[in-house]
């Protein structure tokens, strides 16, 4: 047999070439109508009037008036209205759409409408805590008190977008009661969900389908549920096919990005220069509405501490609300913010006390059996030295970084060393998700993966069919795998967090092994519910236990020169080494790292997103720059086999462990080539320029 | 309205409408060619990649009254050719795909750089990709397969 791990030809491989493979805006119905979106033009306020104008027959305005149902979008916090009433809360919130069958005619009516606003002052300034944890570890007070010194910087992040090729959208229709939308969504159910109290609807008359996915990243995880409230709403009201497709620049200046954060570390040390303890105050920018933002937060306040065990520790966090586009989810979810924080503090920890950064950080460095900093366990065999010694032999990183912190030759080269909880925090998976998955034998011999997983192109298709074909023995072309469509898949959760394979893909192993004891019978549906193993103990409210089932690991190491006149930083080389339990398939794997690590380098250095005054300053691939291909480097990487118990093969999660580390590494070598410190990212030009005239070595 | 003739996909077509449509709205609203994808409008990302006669341009920055009398092919007819197969198989094997959007843009480039240059450097096709934005793959796998189409063409290009 063949090792699972062995690549196989991606089963959407020839749609994709040729083109066939059919994407939202891909869908063309008889009688198909257009529908586009108004959006305040100011950043806090209360419309006071809207002009509409004598609207010719068969177009239509769609606002609040019409939901038949709450005029919230189910997230988290009911926070966030699917149309405003009266009060807008940031610049570009949409507050009506204009729907008809000639979308030049659609364009202008929406020009021609004029809203009249009462403008207040926008708030800004991160002073509105909507979301407020702490937690600790240890007796931070202790350490603090018995201190040698007592170091402190402070770190921010900006924000980054998803930048998703294929932007967001949905086609809806409606036959008699039931609505049924298709769309560019990670999460079937939360948009099923979110139409069943938007219009106030049975369940059976909510249908959502899976289009191919345009690349997600996250941007297509709780985003779509507001797009396609409001698309159910006008179908409601027009009773005719609707195409909703998101413009680009609509798209960029509306949508969730990545939460700008704001960091601040403080450090204990003792005589013999040894961590005590660590006390970290994290603050981010969720926008107008808190959406998703305390699980972010969540995820960032647990990853304070990084690769490293830290005895005692003190955390805090902040959800700010400002009158700014709403932010969400993006690949990392918290922990690039973080992970940018704890690694360049240990490397400034370093530097203030004037010793080898190796032995230290090597002296932290997690281990088996160790807490977390949830005061959990890591039940795990970490094999993070084996991983750091490879990549640091494959990047020649200690000659490297001998040379280059000597001599002022304007290179530098980092290295990075992270983890990534996998699956949903704490018990989210037990009392929240609850993930149901279904293998069905068909009459014809064909098995039927019954999931609700979604392949935005991680490749979860292929995969998936690889692991019930390896189980029962039978021949990949005689799987099925549609894409979601809610009306025939049960719940499977998400495709979010890390966890479709680990997870989804666990229960969908374990349910074709049941079935392979059936595998004779004629006809047969199976079923395998998510049962948390019973040594996983959280408490959420005082954020102590085992935060994760499991950690992926991994080694990020990146070379780079800056031009000294130019300022500009170019990529000269990325080594990364990575412990995700075993690749389900090899070549995909090698792929979520190359792209993962792409984002991740680029959001340290290149990608420049702004707001004035709540405006989006960057509108399109023009100003907004994501790496080309003259962008990238030769990029090698290792992946180790560390089979997860639990997991499907010892799977493990991938998606954002590819992402989360490129950003300190990248920033750590740019420290070295310009022999300053650096407290945020991006770091560009502009910023390189700043350190080098007034930074600090 | 004005008459636009012009040859797709090795058809002769002629079209009577507005002439400042662009063309990747033609494409997809009027010969449902929706392999030409739309990612940014404005000619930056290469998602409506078509050749129009054989050398790669933006169709969301084609007015079509550009095209009368020259040649259109999208992904829908290239995706017949054997050096389309040949781009495939070597972007299967490196594993050039992943969501697939930008994809049809990649192969339509891919051809455009080996029509011209049939054994590009990496550094080659890295100039002759950057008007195609992937934000999946990171690019890597891409080059390699343009680097395994030149040489398992074998002297189609």
């Amino acid at each position: 047999m063949k090792d699972i791990s062995t690549s196989i030809k991606k089963v959407d491989h020839e749609e994709k070439c040729s083109g066939k493979a059919l994407y939202a805006s891909d869908y063309f119905f008889e009688d198909m109508q257009y529908a586009r979106t108004l959006r305040s033009i100011i950043a806090k306020g209360t419309i006071s009037l809207i002009d509409i104008p004598t609207l010719e027959d068969g177009y239509f305005i769609v606002d609040y008036h019409d939901i038949p149902g709450k005029n919230v979008v189910k997230i988290i916090f009911d926070d966030q209205v699917i149309f405003p009433e009266n009060k807008v809360t940031y610049l570009g919130e949409p507050i009506l759409l204009v729907v008809g069958p000639d979308k030049a005619k659609v364009e202008s009516i929406l020009k021609s409408i004029k809203v009249h606003y009462v403008e207040e002052e926008p708030i800004f300034e991160w002073t509105d805590s909507k979301v407020h944890y702490h937690f600790s570890k240890g007796s931070l007070e202790n350490s603090f008190s018995k201190a040698n010194k007592l170091i402190e910087f402070d770190y921010a992040t900006s924000y980054q977008e998803q930048a998703y090729i294929e932007p967001q959208g949905f086609i809806g229709y409606t036959e008699g009661e039931k609505v049924t939308l298709i769309g560019s969504i990670q999460c079937p159910y939360y948009v099923k969900n979110a139409l069943i109290l938007a219009l106030n609807s049975k369940p059976e008359n909510i249908r959502v389908i899976q289009a191919t996915v345009g690349g997600a990243f996250g941007g297509k995880e709780e985003f779509p549920s507001l797009l396609a409230c409001q698309l159910a709403v006008a179908l409601k009201k027009v009773n005719k096919p609707i195409k909703m497709i998101y413009e680009r620049e609509e798209d960029m200046i509306s949508t969730t990005k990545r939460h700008p954060s704001k960091i601040k570390m403080i450090a204990s040390v003792n005589e013999s220069n040894e961590i005590t303890g660590l006390k970290a105050i994290v603050g981010i920018d969720a926008g107008a509405n808190i959406g998703l933002s305390g699980v972010v937060l969540s995820r960032a306040l647990i990853a304070c501490t990084g690769a490293y065990t830290i005895e005692h520790l003190d955390v805090t966090g902040d959800v700010y609300i400002t009158n700014t586009v709403p932010n969400g989810a993006f690949r990392g979810f918290g922990a690039p913010q973080m992970l940018f924080a704890i690694e360049m503090f240990i490397e400034h920890i370093v530097k203030t006390l004037n010793i080898d950064p190796l032995a230290l950080r090597l002296k932290y460095l997690a281990k088996q059996n160790d807490h977390t900093s949830t005061s959990g366990l890591f039940r795990d065999p970490i094999i993070m030295p084996q991983m750091i010694e490879k990549a640091m032999a494959l990047s020649n990183y200690k000659d490297k970084a001998n040379e280059y912190s000597k001599n002022n030759l304007y290179k530098g080269i980092g290295m990075s060393w992270f983890l990534h909880g996998c699956g949903f925090t704490g018990s989210g998976e037990a009392s929240h998700i609850k993930a149901k998955v279904k293998l069905k034998k068909n009459k014809d011999g064909f098995i039927e993966i019954l999931i609700a997983a979604v392949d935005m192109g991680q490749g979860v298709r292929t995969t998936m069919k690889k692991i019930v074909s390896d189980i029962l023995k039978l021949p990949i072309e005689k799987i099925i795998y549609n894409l979601p469509d809610t009306d025939f898949v049960p719940d499977s959760g998400p495709t979010v967090a890390s966890r479709t394979i680990m997870i989804v893909g666990g229960l969908v192993a374990r349910c074709a092994l049941k079935l392979k004891d059936h595998i004779n019978e004629e006809e047969i549906t199976l079923e395998e519910n998510y049962v948390q193993p019973s040594y996983i103990k959280w408490d959420e409210s005082t954020f102590t236990g085992d935060a994760y089932p499991a950690y992926s690991w991994g080694v990020n190491i990146v070379e780079v020169s800056v031009n000294p006149i130019t300022y500009q930083t170019t990529i000269e080389g990325v080594w990364s080494v990575y412990d995700l339990g075993k690749a389900i398939d090899e070549r995909i794997v090698m792929g979520q790292a190359d792209g993962g690590i792409t984002q991740g380098i680029a959001y340290g250095y290149l990608e420049v997103m702004e707001h004035s005054l709540g405006k989006i300053m960057q509108k399109n691939f023009t100003d907004y720059i994501i790496p080309t291909s003259k962008d990238i480097s030769k990029m090698e990487t290792i992946i180790m086999d560390n089979p997860y118990p639990l997991g499907p093969y010892g799977a493990k999660g991938v998606g954002e462990l590819t992402l989360v580390g490129g950003a300190p590494a990248v920033a750590k070598a740019i420290e070295m080539a310009i022999k300053r410190k650096v407290f945020s990212i991006p770091m560009t030009p502009e910023k390189i320029m700043e350190l080098m005239n007034n930074g600090n070595d | 309205m004005a008459t636009i003739k012009f040859i797709l996909n090795g058809k002769k077509v002629t079209y009577v409408g507005n002439p400042g449509l662009r063309l990747l709205d033609v494409l997809r609203n009027e010969y449902h060619l929706t392999g030409v994808k739309e990612g940014c409008g404005e000619g930056e990302c290469g998602a409506c990649s078509v050749l129009l006669n054989h050398k790669i341009v933006n169709s969301c920055s084609v007015p079509l009254a550009n095209v009368d009398g020259l040649e259109v092919i999208t992904i829908e007819g290239f995706s017949e050719t054997k050096r389309y197969s040949v781009i495939k198989d070597s972007f299967e094997q490196t594993g050039g795909v992943q969501c697939g959007f930008c994809t049809p843009g990649m192969i339509i480039a891919s051809e455009s750089l080996l029509n011209e240059n049939p054994t590009p450097s990496d550094e080659e096709i890295k100039i002759g990709l950057s008007g195609n934005l992937c934000r999946c793959t990171g690019y890597q796998m891409i080059i390699e397969a343009i680097q395994k189409a030149s040489k398992d063409g074998d002297g189609l290009w």
